[in-house]
């Protein structure tokens, strides 16, 4: 059992409040992401989980034990750092073992676990080189080597995968994954990357200026954020904010952007009281479609100019004006083609995410 | 064909400047052992013997046999002593400056500021605490002299080398179950590895060559290798076969010293030269 449960924790460097009263709980066994912009103390809030930062108030426990005030080396936990953090005067057998040889395991007991872990990761014949001999991606598996050989409780994460290209990054990306099944502990990981976010978690703690935004399943977040910044950071191309007002008269709602279209809600959206506001109309790229003959239920048309087509090959993306704002829609890739002018779409409006500009809460 | 007569005639004058610039600091070392190998008839004859006519040991034996020699060997004891109490002081306060900012960022400036202070200074009001503290003429009284000199170069120089390490390499260390000093010796050691060394070799050089401190605080004990020598400079005749056997005696640790450890100082110097 060793999930990991922090309460009240804060973090202020002088004058710079860091971690702003963070509480969260992650299951035993499960991967969990904190993923947001730089500064927004996702790297502050695991150094402090690690004990190489000193909290300034709040609680850590590991496994249901207080590690608040232990050394680093006893917290039982294994980190892999950005840079792989590999010293380069020993070789790969003896970065593997350095945490081993540190906890005066015996020879034999070492040379077992080391090789099983090359094995694990594919870099048995790596073992006798050193550091500097080693491709980007076959330190960063040394790196991970030197965590798992360790089975400690925790395994920590501060971006690991940021100083890969992008091809070697997904690889390692779903080795990761891969690792995590077959090991089954529990692990944090942080990233500033969405995409790594949505497809490595079990859970994700999106934190903001120190405060954890919104917690939940990906596809929860994803799906139903709770905040037009949680909205805007996950998916990819961004979710299209348009302005505009919500209007309810009489037990139907619509919005009605700045360039006066009118954009109907389905019935089970509909706000009861009547009356009308500011509103931020947030509709992700795959959720604008090419509108056919009859429009699907819940679906509103608009049309507008195709300023920018640009084909990805499995999707091609469109950009248009709607509302005063560049807006993309996510089409198949002959939906469209490249000469067109003009398009009709047709927005998913059930799936349609309505923020208050003031606040900017999801209502 | 012509370019590439040019290029040969560039690099022969190459060579030859290379040639000419040995030669002229090459010579006064030659001149040396070769004096050392001389009779005291064969040093003086005019013209000049470029080679002695037989090579011959007795001035080394009249330093052997007189016990002079002893001389090399307190500098051997004072200079490692020294150097090795000033290394590891110096890099265990250049750690805490370099990591735990102790002090805040003028301590480091005020510790380097010492080494500015000319020794001439500070001899006699030292040589008065040495005498009552019965520190005059042993090999401890020069050891702590040359660890309290060459400190403030230890530290300034070992600090801005462990600054060069990678924080991460001992948060990693740390994680994987090192206490601060396993860090210290696991990884901050071998990560400056060749800024000790050449940092080492400059300690121990000035140790070796300090004549000022050594005259004064040493009477018959604990006599230098530089101080000797100037035994052999008197007002009516200078024992010019003796200083040359006493320097060579002299010269050849501090030779064997670079030369084996050339590979480190051309690396730990380049590397000081960056930051630091």
């Amino acid at each position: 059992m060793a999930g990991l449960t922090i309460t009240g924790l804060h973090k202020r460097y002088g004058g710079f409040h860091a971690l702003k009263g963070i509480d969260l709980t992650i299951q035993d066994g499960s991967f969990a992401v904190f993923v947001g912009p730089s500064g927004c103390g996702k790297s502050t809030l695991l150094r402090s989980i690690a004990g190489l930062e000193d909290v300034d108030e709040g609680k850590i426990a590991i496994g249901g034990e207080d590690v608040t005030d232990l050394r680093p080396r006893d917290r039982d936990i294994a980190m892999v750092f950005q840079n792989y953090a590999l010293y380069p005067y020993l070789t790969v057998f003896e970065n593997i073992a350095f945490g081993l040889r540190s906890r005066k395991f015996p020879e034999t007991e070492i040379r077992r676990r080391v090789g099983e872990a090359a094995e694990i990761l594919g870099i048995t014949a790596l073992l006798d080189r050193l550091p500097r001999h080693l491709s980007g991606g076959q330190r960063q598996r040394v790196a991970i080597g030197r965590a798992i050989v360790r089975q400690a409780k925790l395994f920590l994460f501060d971006e690991p995968l940021s100083n890969l290209d992008a091809k070697l990054r997904d690889e390692m990306r779903g080795e990761i994954k891969r690792l995590h099944k077959e090991i089954g502990k529990t692990m944090v990981y942080v990233t500033h990357d969405q995409v790594e976010a949505m497809t490595l978690a079990d859970r994700i703690m999106l934190l903001r200026d120190g405060r954890i935004e919104q917690e939940g399943a990906p596809l929860d977040l994803f799906e139903r954020p709770s905040t037009g910044f949680v909205a805007s950071f996950l998916g990819s191309p961004t979710i299209n904010l348009i302005p505009g007002r919500l209007v309810t008269r009489s037990g139907r709602s619509a919005v009605v952007l700045d360039t006066g279209e009118s954009l109907d809600l389905p019935a089970q959206r509909a706000k009861l009281d009547d009356g009308e506001r500011p509103i931020l109309l947030g509709i992700r790229p795959q959720y604008l479609t090419r509108a056919a003959g009859t429009l699907a239920a819940g679906h509103a048309r608009i049309e507008a100019n195709a300023d920018l087509i640009q084909p990805t090959g499995t999707r091609t993306f469109v950009t248009s004006h709607i509302g005063g704002v560049a807006v993309t829609a996510e089409l198949a890739a002959h939906d469209v083609d490249n000469s067109e002018g003009r398009i009709a779409y047709a927005l998913d409006m059930a799936r349609a995410i309505l923020i208050d500009p003031s606040t900017d809460k999801v209502i | 064909m012509k370019s590439r007569s040019r290029r040969q005639l560039r690099l022969t004058l190459r060579y030859l400047a290379i040639a000419l610039v040995l030669i002229v600091f090459l010579f006064p070392v030659y001149w040396l052992f070769m004096i050392s190998f001389k009779t005291p008839d064969e040093i003086f004859s005019s013209p000049p013997k470029w080679w002695p006519g037989q090579i011959q040991f007795g001035n080394y034996a009249v330093l052997f046999k007189d016990g002079d020699v002893i001389a090399i060997w307190n500098s051997i004891t004072v200079s490692f002593a020294s150097t090795a109490i000033a290394m590891t002081l110096g890099t265990l306060c250049a750690y805490a400056l370099a990591r735990f900012k102790t002090g805040g960022e003028n301590l480091a400036m005020w510790i380097i500021s010492q080494r500015m202070m000319p020794p001439i200074a500070i001899v006699f009001p030292l040589f008065l605490i040495y005498v009552w503290a019965g520190l005059v003429d042993t090999h401890a009284g020069l050891i702590l002299l040359y660890t309290a000199f060459n400190l403030p170069y230890v530290i300034w120089m070992m600090r801005g080398y462990i600054e060069d390490i990678p924080l991460e390499l001992e948060e990693s260390a740390l994680v994987d179950g090192c206490s601060r000093w396993q860090v210290f010796w696991r990884v901050v050691v071998p990560m400056a590895r060749s800024g000790l060394m050449a940092t080492a070799v400059f300690t121990f050089i000035f140790a070796w060559n300090d004549f000022l401190f050594a005259l004064v605080m040493t009477r018959t004990e604990v006599i230098t290798f530089p101080v000797q020598l100037t035994h052999y400079m008197g007002g009516q005749s200078n024992f010019w076969g003796k200083i040359a056997a006493m320097s060579v005696l002299g010269s050849l640790p501090v030779m064997l010293t670079v030369a084996f450890m050339q590979r480190y100082l051309v690396r730990g110097i380049s590397l000081g030269a960056v930051k630091g």
